[in-house]
């Protein structure tokens, strides 16, 4: 059973037309790479499952987007619930101006959940799994921004662990960090594979090589092609694929 | 005279027109505290500032009841004013579609542009009566003046909040919604804290000119110079009391009004300073990391 | 505020309406105080008031020379007051490189632009009116109306001066000219909206205001000709108008042309702004 399905998805920002006619499966607990060049609408075709593009108000849709078979765009869809279902990390590290440990607990609190107890438990877990427990565990009420960068990100993955999804968006979650964080990360999204389903949208063909199961490869708003990783990068079927991982556009 | 020359003349005279503003502050301060001394000294300093018997006619200058009554419109005047202000920047910053934020821009900007005086004259026509026919007594009184004064900081708090929750970053707004907070929790947990330094520096700029405001307070406040026992008795205010008795002041009385002028000065900046000081508090303490 | 024992959602249409019903206040106190004084005020207004003298105190006739007095010391004041506040912003974004004199200089226009305006009113008594001795006049009213006016055009002016492109002024220096030459050619030029734009809010202030001028205008109803000749603005007719109780529909007829002015000024204003932005962005 495949836990995300896109069929004939189509969106806008007013008259441009982003995504075309997207035509996608990912199965429960992979990790599936977009990649393409930059404007491809990988991205926003990311913030499509957990309705992130609703913020803009150009936006528009057609076609199906399911999760676990149920109509993401269906009017009866709570947009609270599925994007704590759906959990995203951003490009730049956004952790909120607040303590480590709530930054980790806003999820839980904002969903009505006050057990102190019960908090602080889920927090040490979040952050053990998001593998940053060890450097943070003595400084729990500093301040999120004196972390470096890739604590941050690796922060912000607690933050959404944290809320116990099903899923995990990442939009280029290494873009802003040092080749050393992008590894932990890197190594973190091996890990968090075994409990969650992963998207995660790159630039970088190396890092969609070394994590993903499958890579969906994206041009002007169309997938050109969806394989496993491997394949993919090995013997791609399309030509246009071909000439983007083999570096000669893009 | 040479290039060089020329360019240096220009920097002196530039530099003295920048030193002006200083140079007014000081000789206004001078003149007010010069003309308001005789009467400080004549009649002791905290005589005036505690007294409460104002009869220049008897020689009698305390301010202390128009102390109060100057904190107790401008108090009034902030608990109709805050709610309502940060409610409509919060509206107009986080919720209203570009349309409807386009279209009360200039609403709350023609609101600031309005002279005091002209609110001043709108509340005596429909206020006063409002309240007379509502709560009794005559109608001047410090609820009327409060109306009118928070309507009259309602687009300074709006515009200086509004502005300073645009300015909280789009990242915080995106990892709270992202959470599955609704937009009001992002709007109560994120964005309020983050702008909080601007929303005390709204709050401080509509106290301040609530404070200062002259005419259309005399308008409707009463000008009763004695200690308000209600909400709704008539009171004057430290500027009211200036601008009423000026035209006619003369000797101890013309200067016990600066001495007034002295009083209002210190005060506004007593509050200017208080409020300084839980600003940057505040910014501390998100700097530290706790909101 | 905790709203844990209603659901998030609710609170959220519960906020969402708070926010929408505070908007429609803003909007709604807006419209009546127009909708008040215009409807009183407009049938007042025909081109005997505007155009004829003052009489009896105001109780018939028309309000000439309370226009022109109010045109007259809006105009001085803004003659005085523009290069003072334009000259301080372009010494602070161009030349002030010692960080604790700009501090200065900036405390004084923001303690400045914090006075009562009363107290400027007991000032241009005391020190224009009396001390220098230019007694009370269009002059005294212009100069304490300068004064109020400076911090506002300086703040507006230093923050446009300051977001003028480094590019440009390299570009300038790259060609050989001096400092001056480059403020007064290129800088200036691509500030200037924003310097307009803190020319005419000190205008609206200027022409709005009573309390600072009501000890130093003389409130005379006879035309100002002379600088040195009393006169008596529109807000201050109006107060007298109002609180003497002479004549309310003449207060409204002058109160609507007061707020015609200020919205004149204002609506211009958003357009020139827009205008030129659209132009910036090639539109």
């Amino acid at each position: 059973m495949y836990k995300i399905i896109a069929k004939h998805l189509n969106t806008y920002f007013g008259d441009a037309h982003i995504l075309k006619d997207i035509n996608f499966k990912v199965a429960e607990n992979t990790v599936t790479a977009l990649i393409g060049p930059s404007g491809c609408g990988k991205s926003t075709f990311l913030r499509s499952i957990n309705r992130m593009n609703d913020l803009i108000p150009t936006f528009k849709r057609e076609g199906t987007l399911l999760l676990d078979e149920e109509d993401i765009y269906s009017p009866e869809m709570d947009v609270v619930n599925l994007r704590r279902k759906v959990g995203m990390v951003f490009q730049k590290p956004n952790p909120f101006p607040k303590s480590i440990f709530d930054n980790v607990s806003y999820g839980l609190k904002i969903h009505g959940i006050d057990d102190e107890g019960f908090i602080e438990q889920r927090v040490e877990e979040s952050l053990k799994s998001a593998a940053i427990w060890d450097e943070v565990k003595d400084k729990l009420d500093q301040s999120a921004m004196s972390l470096s960068g890739g604590q941050q990100q690796r922060l912000c993955i607690a933050r959404t662990i944290a809320n116990n999804p099903e899923v995990i968006l990442m939009d280029e979650p290494c873009s802003a960090l040092d080749p050393i964080s992008t590894l932990k990360i890197e190594d973190l999204i091996h890990k968090l594979k075994k409990d969650y389903t992963i998207i995660i949208v790159t630039h970088n063909m190396q890092q969609a090589s070394r994590v993903s199961d499958y890579t969906s490869f994206f041009l002007n708003g169309e997938i050109i092609e969806s394989d496993e990783t491997e394949r993919l990068f090995v013997s791609p079927k399309e030509q246009k694929t071909e000439e983007y991982i083999t570096g000669r556009f893009g | 005279m040479t290039k060089i020359a020329a360019e240096a003349l220009i920097e002196k005279s530039l530099f003295i027109l920048a030193l002006f503003s200083c140079f007014v502050i000081l000789i206004i301060l001078c003149f007010i505290f010069f003309e308001g001394f005789p009467a400080i000294q004549e009649y002791g300093f905290f005589k005036f500032l505690f007294g409460t018997i104002w009869s220049p006619n008897d020689g009698q200058f305390g301010v202390f009841d128009m102390i109060i009554g100057s904190l107790y419109v401008t108090f009034i005047a902030l608990i109709i004013a805050i709610p309502l202000s940060i409610s409509c920047a919060t509206f107009m910053a986080e919720v209203a579609s570009n349309k409807v934020r386009n279209f009360l821009k200039p609403v709350v900007q023609t609101l600031s542009g309005i002279p005091s005086v002209v609110y001043g004259f709108f509340g005596l026509i429909i206020l006063v009566p409002f309240v007379r026919s509502q709560f009794g007594g005559t109608g001047f009184s410090i609820f009327t003046a409060a109306i009118i004064l928070s309507i009259m900081i309602l687009p300074t708090i709006i515009s200086v909040s509004y502005d300073s929750l645009r300015s909280v970053p789009q990242d915080y707004k995106e990892a709270s919604l992202g959470l599955g907070a609704t937009n009001w929790q992002t709007i109560r947990r994120v964005v309020f804290p983050s702008a909080l330094p601007g929303i005390i520096t709204a709050i401080i700029l509509g106290m301040s000119r609530a404070v200062g405001e002259t005419l259309a307070v005399i308008m409707v406040v009463g000008n009763v110079a004695k200690m308000p026992s209600s909400i709704f008795s008539p009171a004057r205010t430290l500027t009211s009391n200036i601008a009423l008795e000026m035209s006619y002041a003369t000797g101890i009385h013309y200067n016990a009004l600066f001495a007034t002028a002295v009083v209002l000065f210190m005060l506004i900046m007593l509050l200017l300073v208080v409020a300084n000081y839980v600003q940057r508090k505040y910014s501390i303490d998100i700097g530290g990391g706790t909101l | 505020m905790n709203f844990n024992f209603i659901s998030a959602r609710t609170s959220q249409k519960i906020m969402n309406s708070i926010f929408v019903l505070s908007g429609i206040l803003t909007l709604a106190i807006l419209a009546i105080i127009l909708a008040d004084i215009l409807i009183k005020g407009l049938p007042v207004i025909n081109m005997e008031f505007i155009f004829g003298q003052v009489e009896n105190q105001g109780e018939s006739g028309g309000i000439f020379p309370i226009i022109i007095s109010s045109l007259y010391v809006t105009l001085v004041s803004i003659l005085i007051a523009t290069p003072l506040g334009v000259g301080a912003a372009i010494y602070m974004v161009e030349y002030a490189s010692n960080e604790k004199l700009t501090n200065i200089i900036r405390f004084g226009a923001e303690t400045l632009a914090s006075i009562p305006s009363i107290v400027f009113g007991l000032f241009g008594l005391s020190f224009f009116v009396i001390f220098l001795n230019l007694g009370w006049s269009i002059f005294s009213a212009s100069l304490v109306l300068a004064i109020m006016a400076i911090p506002t055009i300086f703040q507006v002016a230093e923050v446009s001066l300051s977001s003028v492109p480094s590019i440009y002024k390299e570009g300038s220096y790259g060609l050989g000219a001096t400092k001056w030459q480059t403020i007064y050619k290129v800088i200036i030029p691509a500030a200037l909206p924003g310097i307009v734009t803190g020319v005419i809010l000190g205008m609206t202030r200027s022409i709005s205001e009573a309390a600072a001028v009501m000890y130093a205008v003389g409130s005379s109803i006879i035309m100002p000709i002379s600088i040195f000749d009393p006169g008596r603005p529109l807000p201050l007719h109006l107060y007298v108008l109002a609180t003497e109780g002479i004549s309310l529909p003449n207060a409204f007829g002058t109160a609507a042309v007061l707020v015609i002015i200020v919205l004149v000024i204002t609506f211009l204003t958003n357009y020139f702004t827009e205008k030129y932005q659209n132009k910036m962005m090639g539109k």
